[in-house]
């Protein structure tokens, strides 16, 4: 083994099921990149420049092994006609869904990329990303599955009556988004991310039983991440998977978000050398976290997902809160360094999992 | 009636309308409305609130059983809209989204309460000075909040802060996805009770205004 990988190496050997030097962490910062420049957040979200130096700035402070490229959700549904409401302390949300009446599905067409000033500013700070990193350092794009996208573009409620009784309208629906999906998580890999986060909360088990799933939102992943040409997270933001983690290993993925309110050791056990785990600290409570606190989260999570590789440490959502502070991201990192160091010894003696 | 209640609950979550209204119409033969609603409707819907705090049921499921029950109800004993009801201890309750167009957790608590035969004040999407004008001004006994982001949650500070001084009377219950991540915090931002699940909201209201339905 190599004693001291870079990201990449430590990233690439892992996603192979094997063990790195150390447990890989992917601090998910979207947001802080504006408290480092000192600029409001809308205002961050505007040049590709500062996400780039705001991102390069706090994988040097925090040392984590990805460099994150996502802006917000909301920028996709943008794309497609959407408002995007900024606050200052917190992610950019949807405003008013941009399909008001279901039956205008039927007259949409997808946005193009090089026709969405905020997409392509994301594709720039991807560009500028590679340049910087040169390889050793995984970069990170995002795409909303075909099969989530539409909370954003219809409203939660009216997109589930889509779900239980316009099956001709969500089907044409879908076609329309996967189109986007795949040109969107292709234009990211064409400028230089090295894995596509495909975040999907509407399959997790939280929202639509199994059954469902297997009808609508399972398909349809395996049709995206079949035409998505790098590794692919599948991201239940928070919601669970257990329920469905033969069918998440099933479509293609590499790596499964795991939900703070599942155990990872139960998930280890099904995706041992199957599938790769990515998670599961509670971003909500971190917030207020003591350093022991942090530490003694993410030696759990190492102790129940790390031993054999296939794990990457990283919060349950996808995103870390603007209200985290900094010192128990660090916290979180010192103790990753510390604790996530293989061989895993410490862990059969602690009585590990 | 609990072989009753297990099918009732079977034929919400597989959403098989025709079957809850057979099962509602036949209890509702022997009894006046409003108790197959407390015998039936109400139970059903609490026990399935539980299953998906307990992972093994879904939200989709939650959300379209509120909803068909919420049909229901209206049929039983009339249109919400037209029909005198009052809430435990003859509360006055309403129910809100702070600062946030993800109404989906609103909607089905409203189709709880609804489904449990009371009447609720439904403010949809408020600003903090919204919320706190209206519950103020209709007189509100019991306001439940209900949040997805984090931001959003750590407002009602805001909320229960001015309404501690400007309408002491208002009892505060929370709910949504940063509550059922922190159990604590409702107490931070001071709420008098936080939901895990929508159908925990009849309950809370029965316990916060001292009353029986």
């Amino acid at each position: 083994m190599i004693r001291n990988m870079t990201s990449m190496q430590r990233v690439v050997t892992t996603l192979g099921h094997h063990e790195p030097d150390r447990v890989p962490f992917f601090l998910l910062p979207a947001l802080q990149g504006a408290r480092e420049l000192g600029l409001p957040i809308r205002k961050y979200f505007s040049r590709p420049e500062y996400v780039t130096e705001g991102q390069c700035r706090l994988q040097a402070k925090f040392g984590h092994d990805c460099l994150y490229a996502f802006y917000h959700a909301a920028l996709e549904t943008e794309a497609w006609g959407g408002e995007i409401i900024f606050r200052d302390d917190g992610p950019p949300n949807a405003g008013l869904p941009p399909i008001s009446d279901i039956e205008d599905i039927l007259h949409l067409t997808p946005p193009r990329i090089e026709d969405s000033p905020g997409l392509l500013r994301v594709l720039e700070t991807i560009r500028q990303l590679a340049a910087r990193t040169q390889g050793e350092i995984p970069i990170i794009g995002v795409a909303m599955s075909p099969f989530s996208l539409p909370v954003m573009q219809l409203g939660f409620e009216a997109y589930l009556l889509l779900l239980h009784e316009r099956r001709d309208l969500l089907n044409h629906l879908l076609s329309l988004n996967e189109a986007f999906c795949v040109a969107w998580a292709n234009a990211q890999c064409a400028a230089g991310a090295n894995a596509i986060c495909y975040f999907d909360p509407v399959s997790s088990s939280t929202i639509i039983p199994r059954s469902l799933y297997l009808e609508t939102g399972f398909p349809c992943a395996r049709r995206m991440l079949a035409r998505i040409p790098a590794a692919v997270a599948i991201h239940l933001a928070s919601g669970c998977g257990l329920p469905i983690v033969d069918e998440l290993a099933a479509t293609g993925a590499a790596m499964i978000g795991v939900s703070s309110s599942e155990d990872l050791a139960e998930y280890k056990q099904v995706c041992q050398g199957k599938i790769g785990l990515l998670g599961n600290l509670n971003g909500i409570t971190m917030r207020r976290w003591t350093p022991a606190e942090a530490e003694a989260a993410v030696k759990d999570c190492i102790a129940k997902a790390g031993i054999g590789g296939g794990f990457v440490l990283a919060d349950n959502h996808g995103e870390i809160p603007w209200q985290v502070p900094d010192d128990v991201l660090f916290a979180i990192a010192e103790a990753a360094r510390r604790w996530g160091r293989y061989p895993l010894d410490w862990v059969a003696t602690a009585g590990g999992v | 009636m609990s072989a009753t209640l297990d099918e009732f609950e079977s034929a919400l979550l597989a959403l098989d309308r025709v079957r809850v209204s057979e099962l509602l119409d036949a209890v509702a033969a022997n009894q006046t409305p409003l108790l197959a609603v407390e015998s039936l409707i109400r139970p059903a819907l609490e026990r399935i609130g539980k299953l998906w705090e307990d992972n093994r049921c879904a939200l989709s499921q939650v959300y379209m059983s509120g909803r068909i029950c919420e049909e229901m109800v209206d049929v039983l004993l009339g249109p919400a809209a037209t029909t005198p009801r009052v809430a435990p201890g003859n509360a006055r309750l309403a129910l809100a989204v702070l600062d946030d167009y993800h109404l989906l957790g609103k909607q089905i608590v409203r189709a709880v309460l609804r489904a449990a035969g009371w009447p609720v004040l439904d403010y949809g999407r408020q600003s903090v000075a919204e919320l706190v004008a209206r519950t103020c001004a209709d007189e509100i006994d019991i306001l439940m909040i209900s949040t997805l982001m984090l931001p959003s949650a750590l407002q009602v500070r805001e909320v229960t802060t001015q309404l501690r001084e400007l309408s002491p009377r208002t009892q505060i219950v929370v709910g949504g996805a940063p509550f059922r991540f922190d159990p604590e915090l409702w107490k931070e931002v001071g709420a008098d009770a936080m939901g895990m699940n929508a159908a925990e909201a009849v309950a809370i209201v029965q316990r916060l205004s001292g009353g029986a339905s």
